[in-house]
């Protein structure tokens, strides 16, 4: 137990930098995977192309080797940044994907009619989706968009496996330090994963239930 | 497909052409792009043969090949005892008294609320057993909670009748679930579950950081073994296994899903459920 009360700035900088890494990545996968989501369904076709190649691409790809690629490939070619930046990048790159399949399939949840009465009544692409498609996907979008961020949430731990100090990274470093604590020290940043996710969790549960209703 | 039509006419023949002109356009750009890269790869000697070269060495392949094993067995053994895991974790789930329902709700929270990583850490470090069943014991603690979850909502799309004409006939809980219900919620989820093997079988690499000599690990030993010029070429076989290995393991789930919703005899997945199947963020 020791170990974990007399390391516990440590964990608290770890929980900082994991909930960073889930903040950062989060919002550029959120910005990202919505334009993926835009290309995919656009007109154009060779724009819908790109958006499959890499929502296939990418999901089919496990984050780890994603992460191999921005930590130790990307240096080969001069690209140099800090650890913080490539998981960032990693993470960002790779919940992309995840964000653009939740909004299409919540593009493909809004009826039929709608796109077709907001077409009858003259407007264009940008228009259907834009005043009449996306503001009702958001309703259906935003229970699987809060698992995938939940999963981000987990998945910043892999960044502990590539020099970050995040709350694995400072795990495994407590771990060496103290061998006999192994348990404690472990129970404890699980905890600290628990607190972001199980909330999370309740919350998406509690969003879709109120869908559910409104539908 | 239906979707794409909904949204937009068909174009006309000048949208066409804007649509031909800015797809010139976007090609020439992208090529312009790729051109970029591949200056900036070349420059380094990317393309030399020299880089290459060793993918003529049997032995590098046997080793690679070593790996993919590894990776495979460790997916293999996992995905086995996640099934059975999961299938008891939902029997318990959907159980009607509350003392056995609520520690199981509790621990299917618990199970996927945590990360895959941390789970194989904790196994190598805390119990007594080799790396391989510390990456195959986070695998099967994570996604048999998965499993229970895809089974349970499997198990309430399914029509009220079927319970209700279980009941009937004189069926006890048990028998309702495992004679009418599970057999019914497993064809439905068929394709769901086979899209969680891809996911299990991306999480493998996570044994890359336990220490576990999947495939990821095999390669970069080569890389450390034959020298850093060998980076990419090995970077790039290994991404490859790994897409190719997941893309036919999705279009096994994809071909399920089809076949699925075209012989409907009671295994077919409506298809709101097949779409929201593939969207709700699970299966990151």
């Amino acid at each position: 137990m020791n170990a974990v009360f007399s390391n516990l700035d440590l964990y608290w900088v770890g929980f900082r930098t994991t909930l960073g890494l889930a903040v950062f990545a989060g919002l550029i996968a959120l910005a990202l995977g919505t334009l993926l989501a835009a290309m995919r369904v656009s007109p154009v076709p060779p724009l819908r192309w790109l958006g499959t190649a890499y929502v296939e691409l990418v999901r089919n790809t496990p984050l780890t080797v994603v992460f191999f690629f921005f930590v130790f490939v990307a240096p080969q070619v001069d690209i140099v940044v800090p650890f913080f930046a490539s998981a960032v990048a990693a993470l960002s790159v790779y919940t992309a994907a995840f964000v653009c399949e939740a909004v299409r399939s919540g593009i493909n949840s809004v009826g039929v009619g709608q796109a077709e009465a907001a077409r009858s009544v003259g407007l264009t692409f940008p228009q259907v989706l834009g005043h009449v498609v996306l503001p009702q996907a958001v309703r259906s979008v935003v229970p699987p968009l809060v698992n995938v961020l939940i999963a981000l949430a987990k998945n910043t731990s892999v960044a502990g496996g590539f020099f970050v100090a995040e709350l694995f990274g400072v795990g495994k470093r407590l771990t060496n330090a103290y061998s006999t604590d192994v348990l404690a020290v472990l129970i404890g940043v699980a905890l600290c994963y628990l607190v972001i996710t199980i909330p999370a969790g309740a919350l998406a549960n509690r969003v879709e239930r109120r869908v559910a209703v409104a539908r | 497909m239906s979707t794409e039509l909904v949204l937009y006419d068909e174009a006309g023949p000048r949208t066409r052409r804007r649509i031909l002109i800015g797809s010139i356009a976007g090609g020439l750009l992208l090529l312009v792009l790729a051109f970029v890269v591949y200056r900036r790869l070349d420059t380094r000697g990317i393309f030399e043969a020299e880089r290459w070269d060793i993918f003529t060495d049997p032995e590098v392949w046997e080793a690679i090949g070593r790996g993919l094993l590894a990776t495979l067995k460790a997916a293999g053994a996992a995905a086995a005892l996640a099934a059975v895991a999961g299938l008891v974790l939902c029997v318990l789930r959907t159980s009607p008294s509350p003392l056995v329902r609520r520690p199981a709700a509790v621990t299917i929270e618990l199970f996927r609320g945590l990360p895959v990583v941390l789970l194989m850490f904790f196994a190598a470090v805390v119990l007594p057993v080799s790396l391989f069943w510390a990456v195959v014991i986070g695998l099967v603690i994570y996604n048999s909670a998965v499993v229970a979850e895809i089974l349970r909502a499997g198990i309430a799309s399914l029509p009220r009748g079927q319970t209700e004409a279980a009941a009937a006939i004189g069926l006890s809980d048990l028998q309702t679930l495992r004679l009418v219900l599970l057999p019914q919620a497993i064809r439905r989820m068929m394709p769901t579950l086979v899209s969680q093997l891809v996911v299990l079988n991306k999480d493998t690499s996570l044994g890359f950081i336990v220490g576990y000599f999947e495939l990821l690990r095999t390669v970069q030993t080569l890389q450390f073994f034959f020298g850093d010029r060998y980076l990419f070429s090995f970077f790039f076989v290994a991404a490859g296994i790994y897409i190719l290995l997941n893309v036919l393991i999705s279009r096994l789930a994809i071909y399920l899903e089809r076949r699925g919703s075209t012989k409907a005899a009671g295994g077919g997945v409506p298809r709101a459920l097949a779409v929201v199947a593939a969207g709700t963020g699970e299966n990151v």
